[in-house]
């Protein structure tokens, strides 16, 4: 494809999986674990980190040959901040019961340590549309994390996906619940969080043995 | 007094930033290899934080919220510039970690070379800008508690960190399954230790009286969604009990 190099795919898919900012870099991990007892608020919190990781690496990149570099860090708090305001306002003006759910942690969108480690990594360095291709890199590799975690927090906690029953019915006892199965609602328990993640850190570096750090 | 002493522990165990709301895990994760660098990053947390609560509090009081600008005159008594507090707080947040970091390397120079690496960072760590938006979510009533607050949620982080760190150094020389060495194992320990801190929940309520410590919001929510599941059980016993008679 034209329009993608290869170099340029690899910004994309290189942070989904061996390069992931969560399980790998370390990054964005305190916004990432409060918000996965529900799917749905993963998946809302996870485009509001795509919508202001790719933007926000745009803005940077455009101004990045003007920036004094001592004041560097305050010009990318307020890009950040400026970003995370609209989307704060929009979820308060059209889906202001996730809002709710979501409370301080999208305001913490600003000190997610991702966003700023990849406007000092990267955007200050290169051009527009490189820039915005790892922010969105990036950013899915970090929401892939949060649905994964999302995703069996609720299916193992409380039998739903996005609200919706999967397992059956357990008033009901239809589905799995006949043969006597029960939800395990310490998985929505903040953490169980930690745990999951650490589990999948588990999976991922026995996966690929490169990864695997020295104690 | 009463007051600050329940927030003062209430802060530290029951709502405990890492444990309770995971604020500020990246620099505990990325620093708790060594108890000796903790404790200088822990130190410079409860110090910001004692700085910047109060002084997002008097913003807030004063500047920010519905009605606050009424000191003004009457005319200005209608305007609500809560929507900028993201911005203004991490300015603050940003500024005073400078003042703090040019203060201290000027009058006290043994106190910058150990806190000094970490002051920057610190700008960027979630705990502070989450101790002032947590200020303002709960409502903190008077200048106070607002530092009591910022201080006491700086020693519940540097508690987590300090633990965090001596057990790290310990585990080094343990037999952990290769995959989960460094990041996972301390993923998992983490976890563990605030299914722990989970405990102290019970400990302002006291037996008798009515609960007095007000649920974090991830567990509010998880009330309303239980007592949501009752009344979903309840009408269905009630519909089930309809449909046989």
């Amino acid at each position: 494809m034209a329009l993608l190099s290869k170099k340029d795919t690899n910004l994309i898919l290189d942070p989904l999986a061996d390069n992931n900012p969560i399980t790998i870099q370390v990054l964005g991990i305190c916004s990432a674990l409060a918000i996965t007892a529900e799917l749905k608020a993963s998946i809302v919190m996870a485009l509001s980190v795509l919508f202001v990781l790719g933007l926000g690496n745009v803005v940077i990149s455009l101004m990045r040959n003007i920036i004094p570099s001592k004041i560097r860090i305050i010009v990318q708090l307020v890009v950040v901040a400026a970003l995370v305001i609209i989307v704060d306002q929009v979820l308060k003006a059209f889906a202001y019961e996730l809002s709710k759910t979501l409370a301080v942690f999208v305001g913490l969108i600003i000190t997610n340590c991702i966003i700023m480690g990849r406007f000092e990594a990267f955007a200050l360095g290169n051009g527009v549309w490189r820039s915005f291709l790892d922010g969105i890199g990036n950013a899915a590799g970090y929401g892939i994390i949060l649905i994964i975690v999302g995703f069996f927090r609720e299916l193992l906690g409380s039998g739903t996906l996005l609200g919706f029953p999967v397992l059956g019915n357990p008033i009901e006892k239809t589905g799995l619940y006949s043969i006597g199965y029960e939800n395990n609602g310490f998985m929505l328990l903040s953490p169980m969080a930690l745990i999951v993640v650490g589990l999948l850190i588990w999976v991922q570096r026995s996966r690929n043995k490169a990864l695997i750090e020295e104690n | 007094m009463l007051e600050h002493v329940e927030l003062f522990f209430k802060s530290i165990f029951i709502d405990n930033m890492v444990f309770a709301t995971f604020l500020g895990m990246c620099s505990y994760l990325a620093v708790s290899k060594k108890v000796a660098t903790a404790v200088g990053l822990g130190a410079a947390v409860i110090f910001v934080l004692a700085v910047t609560v109060p002084l997002n509090w008097l913003l807030d009081q004063y500047l920010l919220r519905d009605g606050a600008l009424a000191w003004l005159g009457p005319e200005y008594a209608d305007y609500n510039l809560s929507f900028l507090s993201f911005i203004l707080f991490i300015a603050t947040i940003a500024t005073m970690v400078q003042l703090v970091e040019i203060v201290v390397e000027k009058f006290s120079p043994a106190l910058y070379n150990s806190l000094g690496i970490f002051l920057p960072l610190i700008a960027v760590n979630c705990a502070i800008l989450g101790g002032s938006l947590f200020m303002q979510a709960r409502e903190i009533a008077t200048l106070g508690l607002a530092f009591n607050y910022g201080f006491s949620s700086g020693i519940g982080w540097f508690l987590a960190i300090l633990a965090i760190a001596a057990i790290r150094e310990k585990i080094r020389y343990s037999n952990v399954p290769p995959p989960l060495r460094g990041l996972g194992i301390t993923f998992i320990i983490t976890g563990l230790m605030a299914i722990g801190f989970m405990s102290f929940g019970g400990m302002l309520t006291g037996g008798d009286e009515a609960p007095a410590t007000e649920p974090t919001t991830a567990q509010k929510s998880e009330k309303e969604k239980t007592t949501l599941e009752k009344e979903e059980q309840e009408n269905a016993v009630s519909y089930n009990t309809l449909v046989k008679e």
